[in-house]
């Protein structure tokens, strides 16, 4: 890999898991000393996805903000890795005036027009809309690809299914990615799914299936290159998953008794990895490495300031927006 | 003032306090125990113990054949909750939010509350869909609805919201037993969980014994001459709260706690409002088109002149539930809410 795309991925990955640890801080600071979901400056439930960077890295360097994105419940580090404002969306995870949705979405729910990115609470159903994003871009004549993500534990939704026959039916420039991190909540991979791998089911929906499976950013950087590149040239759909890693709870405050793996998972984490591959391949030394921790934990203050100094919304505004 | 017992929906004699949560489990571990035929399924409900603890200890106690954790695959494990509850079992079958129903509401309403009467009468559905309902945490649109009218408003399902863990462990037993499908909606903000702020209420005596709390039955949870406030839920508490704030400035109010929204015990709230002359309803719901008008309609509807003022009610004002908390707290049925319509009533 060009030392220059490795080293951009490298630092996708930093920014993500830099915006979440701080995410995670204000997210925990005001709940103590017991822990209260609805105290503090960030209520709500809070899915992380630390671990899951490679994913969005690897996928979301192939698009450019004409490309259309949906994603979870997890959101994060594909609007990151797909450049929705950071001060927008910190501001819209407080539920401030100044956020994406003016504190009206909060963290599940997260659009954004300039870069054509959403997400959805609600399991699976991200993945019909990237269809209809897809048929416009197809209308309009122009490259331009919808990228729709789930996790494995959605891939056996109604939708998840419907959608691939359709996309594939009418060839939409749709690419299908699966965040394969072994749980769907507390229920593993092998208590809910039939097959090991997801991919095989893009064979069942005639479009090319393929498992990534050590959480490699490059790895997936390498399958997303030939998704995309069929999508744009209008030959139809393809289904990426990627088996990647959940390092830290479903949401905040899970305890994961349920977990068994727990124990190796901090091993796993695929950005220590990575900066250690890149290092070993003389890609990354020492400068570039706290550049880019530094570069990154600027732009997330920069990005945590703005949020905190936005005003919450007025009450006596509660009922605007409903319609147009 | 005339003073009607408060119906006390089991024996008070109790001492032993239970948070909503556990009387709920208790409810199922009892009717598991007695009958076979009773198991379990819905996402994360084996060893999490479901996300808001309406399941905790049940796989520990029955083991993985009567508590099955599911894929996310509502239309399919609900759809098999039906199929099995058609062939003579009683699932009990978890759906996690209310909000997720979009996904599986062709299973809920053309066939678990249709097969009775499409099959004349021959077939019967005798299964419990639980989930969860409500806002004040800042869960957001998609994770804060309560929607209980949308199932009422839909013929063929029983509808069951309880407020108390008396209630709950109860109208649980209750709705096992039945014939009928039943939609069992509880409020996370009354089942007592440790990572929630607490409702003082949401812990209280609950009896050890098996017993019933009669679906379609109200229970009028505070006594009062002045005003009747119709209300559920988590509501039950915010009214009660308010009554007993009014209560020494003289004001003093009936609350009805409804229980059941089908069947809807209107002869309570006939009988009250005849008392009072004055009718609040209070809902977490979404205003138009739901209880809220239901119930004001059945008032006027036997006898428009039992109202001595104009009804009134404190809903949701039709805006799906604001994910910040400032907006939030503007269109839920706060406590504040609730007193200055209780006061405009009185004084109308
Ligand atoms: C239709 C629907 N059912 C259930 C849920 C509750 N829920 C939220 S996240 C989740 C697990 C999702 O697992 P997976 O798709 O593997 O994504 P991950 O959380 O692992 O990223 C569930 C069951 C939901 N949000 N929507």
């Amino acid at each position: 890999m060009e030392p220059k795309i490795a080293l951009d991925l490298y630092r996708t990955m930093v920014l993500i898991r830099t915006f979440e640890e701080a995410i995670l801080r204000e997210y925990h600071a005001d709940k103590k000393p017991v822990f209260d979901i609805g105290a503090g400056q960030i209520p709500g439930e809070m899915h992380l996805s630390a671990g899951q960077e490679p994913v969005a890295a690897g996928v979301c360097a192939h698009l450019t903000t004409d490309d259309a994105v949906t994603a979870t419940h997890r959101p994060h580090h594909f609007a990151i890795a797909h450049g929705v404002d950071l001060r927008k969306m910190a501001a819209e995870i407080f539920g401030r005036v100044d956020g994406l949705g003016h504190g009206r979405g909060g963290h599940m729910h997260l659009f954004d027009p300039d870069t054509h990115f959403s997400c959805s609470g609600i399991i699976a159903e991200g993945y019909p809309p990237a269809l209809g994003q897809a048929l416009a871009f197809q209308r309009q004549g122009n490259a331009r690809i919808a990228v729709a993500v789930t996790g494995e534990g959605a891939a056996n939704q109604g939708a998840f299914h419907e959608s691939l026959n359709l996309a594939s039916l009418w060839k939409l420039p749709v690419v299908f990615v699966v965040e394969d991190n072994d749980w769907g909540i507390s229920v593993p991979r092998s208590a809910s799914t039939c097959v090991t791998s997801n991919a095989v089911r893009a064979a069942g929906y005639d479009m090319p299936g393929e498992r990534v499976e050590d959480n490699s950013v490059e790895a997936v950087h390498a399958a997303a290159e030939r998704a995309v590149a069929r999508a744009r040239a209008g030959e139809g759909p393809s289904l990426i998953e990627v088996h990647t890693l959940r390092l830290w709870g479903h949401f905040e405050g899970d305890a994961q008794g349920y977990r068994p793996d727990l124990e190796g998972v901090p091993g796993r984490d695929p950005l220590p990895t990575y900066e250690a591959e890149l290092r070993r391949a003389g890609v990354l030394g020492d400068a570039g490495a706290r550049e880019a921790a530094d570069a990154a934990a600027q732009r997330v203050e920069d990005a945590i300031a703005f949020a905190k100094q936005s005003a919450e919304p007025a009450p006596e505004t509660a009922r605007d927006y409903v319609f147009a | 003032m005339t003073l009607t017992e408060p119906s006390s929906p089991v024996p008070t004699s109790t001492q032993r306090k239970l948070s909503t949560a556990k009387a709920m489990v208790e409810g199922i571990a009892q009717e598991m125990e007695r009958d076979p035929g009773v198991f379990v399924l819905g996402e994360d409900v084996g060893s999490y113990g479901g996300i808001f603890s309406s399941t905790t200890g049940l796989l520990e106690k029955f083991g993985p054949q009567r508590v099955l954790d599911t894929p996310i695959s509502e239309t399919a494990f609900i759809g098999t909750a039906i199929g099995a509850a058609v062939e003579g079992m009683r699932p009990i079958v978890e759906l996690m939010f209310v909000d997720f129903f979009g996904v599986c509401m062709d299973q809920i309403y053309n066939h678990m509350a249709k097969i009775h009467f499409e099959s004349g009468g021959n077939l019967t559905v005798p299964m419990v869909l639980t989930t969860a309902v409500g806002g004040g945490y800042s869960d957001g649109a998609q994770h804060s609805q309560c929607l209980w009218g949308t199932f009422a408003h839909l013929p063929g399902m029983k509808v069951v919201v309880p407020s108390t863990p008396a209630d709950a462990k109860g109208l649980m037993i209750s709705a096992i037993r039945d014939d009928n499908p039943v939609v069992y909606l509880f409020h996370k903000g009354i089942m007592g969980l440790p990572w929630m702020a607490k409702n003082r209420r949401s812990i209280g005596p609950v009896p050890e014994d098996e017993y019933e709390v009669p679906i379609g039955k109200a229970s009028i949870v505070r006594p009062g001459r002045d005003v009747t406030i119709v209300t559920l839920s988590l509501s039950v508490h915010h009214a009660l709260d308010v009554a007993d704030e009014l209560a020494g400035d003289n004001v003093e109010c009936e609350v009805i706690d409804l229980r059941s929204l089908v069947p809807m015990d209107t002869d309570t709230i006939l009988e009250s409002v005849g008392r009072t002359g004055r009718l609040l309803v209070v809902d977490e719901d979404y205003l138009s088109f739901g209880l809220s008008g239901e119930v004001i309609a059945r008032v006027v509807e036997r006898d428009p002149t039992l109202l001595r003022a104009p009804a009134r009610r404190v809903c949701v004002p039709d805006v799906p539930i604001p994910y910040a908390r400032s907006l939030e707290y503007a269109v839920l049925p706060t406590a504040d809410r609730i007193r200055r319509a209780v006061l405009e009533v009185v004084t109308a």
